[in-house]
């Protein structure tokens, strides 16, 4: 009886407020990365961690663009963060930029949708409209964390580097002998003509492990794990040996189509 | 009116002239006048509303273009492989040798006429001219610096901070800023004034028997590529090229479909007297070779374009006389006030 009274009371005091959309507040996304069964540390060369191919390897470098960010009730009523600032850049060096914080108005949200990328629209915007981390001077060369490809016009959507034994010496590996596996993964479709497209539109289904509760008076927090292990053991599973470098080329789709499926809605914390 | 009256008025007339001559022209060539669109060229396609030419945003571009800054060891400015006495392209060499003379797979393309371009590169791959700077600046064999550490650069400089100012209002150095800044010197950079301009402007030059032989054999053979008055018609198109070593796939490289294989960017035609050698990679060293290559050396290699394949031929007949008319004719294409226009040079 104590228990349903409670229960009874909290409800009432916290009933679930009407859907405005300038009634906002905040709700961050948490992409916790992760390889498998284990966490993400960068070159543990004493632990190295092993795909399904029997692989060992270490990760020395992650990065990805997160943009976009819708949310949706379970009634249905969606929002959308303005574009001006739903663009993140996770790196996996710097803890602090796992959340992405946006507003949207105060809800119970049973659905989350974000980009894995930066859509076309925004990759094509006059210079004004690339700032932050869209502005192509952002994290200087690609040794230091660019994530933007001059030469091509457009953005690098993730970019994930690491060392593996299995790699070879020579053209078809590293020739600088450094055993490195680099992914490079970008294309937004083209200017003019149609080319390849690996913006990934991520839909997760929130009732399962936990809606978001967002208020005013506190920080709702959607927990998101963020598998690296399903770039190499995804639905297309591929050898670090057989694809050492994939940046700019067609098997770009593959990887692609693999870190799709890294996102898993672990718990939300409200 | 008496004969008198006439004389009268002519030396009246006469002493106006003089009058108006010194002075008034003097401020003319002082004043800005911004973008002005030849008469007989078309609408420009770079989009002026988001970045309005100003005296002040022209004179920061221009100095950026010159400032070796841009390199990673200071050695190297835009100027170094773009020389206005040359239509802006580094003449005499076939690829551009950048920072610690590396060496590059591509002719530096003149910079001429770029608010009328689609697009930049001879590969394509850069549609926005305010990001086409991004790819020198980062090309290893070119200024291998990065824009970070360039703005970092310039921004401690009193100089920039001032001309930042005058152009922008603050001193604050953005990408956006620094872009727009070297756009606007590169837009300015129109060639207009050869001889062909003015015959077809009616500016009172008329074309030799030659040239205008030149013209009609121009318009009969290379228009459909060369398209007037850009003399390019921006597509990119294979022009049988053999294959060289290598193996430049041209546009292939930046959409990786397969029928863009050895697709190049179509130069325009204007100031070959001061852009040699000629295509992507140079490998012409006078017009006469470049005009017997479709003559009689176009190679049947993936994506030819098909107007380079004709009745069963390979290439574009071109007798010797042919080939001097033309010659001929191009050479009206010439803008000697182009190549010394000193609002273009370095200061």
């Amino acid at each position: 009886m104590l228990c349903i009274g409670l229960v009874g009371c909290s409800k009432k005091d916290n009933p679930v407020p009407e859907f405005q959309e300038t009634n906002l507040a905040p709700l961050s996304i948490e992409f916790d990365n992760i390889v498998g069964a284990r966490t993400f540390t960068l070159n543990n060369t004493g632990s190295p961690y092993k795909n399904a191919a029997g692989e060992e390897f270490t990760i020395s470098f992650l990065q990805y663009f997160i943009s976009n960010i819708k949310v949706e009730t379970a009634a249905g009523k969606s929002y959308t963060v303005n574009p001006d600032s739903s663009y993140f850049l996770i790196k996996g060096a710097d803890k602090d930029s796992r959340f992405a914080k946006v507003r949207v108005p105060e809800g119970d949200y049973a659905k989350l949708t974000f980009t894995l990328g930066v859509d076309s629209l925004r990759s094509t915007m006059p210079i004004d409209k690339r700032t932050g981390v869209l502005d192509p001077a952002a994290g200087a060369d690609h040794e230091n964390g660019g994530m933007y490809w001059g030469w091509n016009s457009g953005y690098i959507f993730f970019k994930y580097e690491g060392n593996s034994k299995v790699i070879s010496d020579d053209a078809n590996g590293d020739p600088t002998g450094k055993k490195q596996f680099k992914y490079h993964i970008g294309f937004f479709g083209g200017y003019s003509v149609p080319t390849i497209n690996n913006i990934k539109v991520i839909t997760m289904d929130l009732n399962a492990a936990g809606i978001a509760k967002v208020r005013k008076d506190r920080q709702s927090n959607v927990h998101l794990f963020v598998d690296l292990m399903k770039v190499f053991n995804g639905k297309t599973p591929f050898s670090i040996a057989a694809h050492p470098n994939v940046m700019f080329n067609d098997f770009s789709s593959t990887v692609a189509g693999n870190y799709v499926e890294m996102f898993k809605h672990d718990h939300t914390e409200n | 009116m008496t004969k008198k009256h006439w004389m009268v008025l002519l030396v009246f007339g006469l002493f106006v002239l003089a009058c108006k001559k010194d002075h008034p022209i003097k401020e003319e060539i002082e004043k800005f006048l911004g973008f002005q669109k030849p008469s007989n060229f078309p609408e420009p396609v770079y989009n002026f509303a988001n970045n309005p030419l100003t005296k002040e945003g022209f004179e920061l571009g221009r100095a950026l273009f010159y400032e070796p800054r841009l390199s990673r060891n200071n050695t190297i400015s835009c100027g170094s492989c773009h020389i206005q006495s040359s239509a802006f392209t580094q003449h005499g060499h076939d690829v551009s040798h950048g920072i610690d003379d590396r060496l590059g797979t591509r002719n530096s393309p003149a910079i001429m006429n770029l608010a009328w371009s689609k697009a930049f590169m001879w590969g394509g791959g850069v549609y926005d001219l305010d990001l086409q700077p991004i790819t020198p600046i980062t090309t290893h064999e070119e200024m291998d610096e990065n824009l970070e550490n360039v703005l970092k650069k310039i921004s401690v400089l009193p100089k920039y901070r001032a001309l930042f100012k005058q152009a922008f209002g603050t001193e604050e150095l953005s990408t956006a800023r620094f872009m727009k800044a070297l756009s606007q010197f590169m837009l300015m950079c129109v060639s207009s004034h050869s001889k062909y301009d003015q015959v077809m402007r009616k500016e009172g030059a008329v074309f030799t028997a030659e040239e205008q032989e030149g013209y009609v054999l121009f318009q009969e053979k290379c228009a459909s590529c060369h398209s007037e008055p850009l003399f390019t018609d921006g597509s990119f198109r294979n022009n049988g090229l053999g294959v060289s070593a290598v193996n430049d796939q041209g546009l292939y490289a930046v959409t990786l479909i397969e029928t863009d294989r050895y697709k190049f960017k179509v130069p325009s035609l204007r100031n070959l007297k001061y852009t040699a050698p000629y295509t992507h990679d140079g490998r012409f060293l006078t017009l006469d070779g470049m005009l017997e290559h479709y003559n009689s050396e176009v190679k049947d290699t993936p994506n030819l374009d098909p107007l380079l394949r004709k009745n069963g031929r390979l290439g574009i007949e071109l007798s010797g006389t042919d080939k001097q008319k033309l010659a001929a004719f191009l050479g009206t294409l010439n803008d000697e006030a182009f190549i010394n226009d000193k609002r273009f040079s370095e200061q």
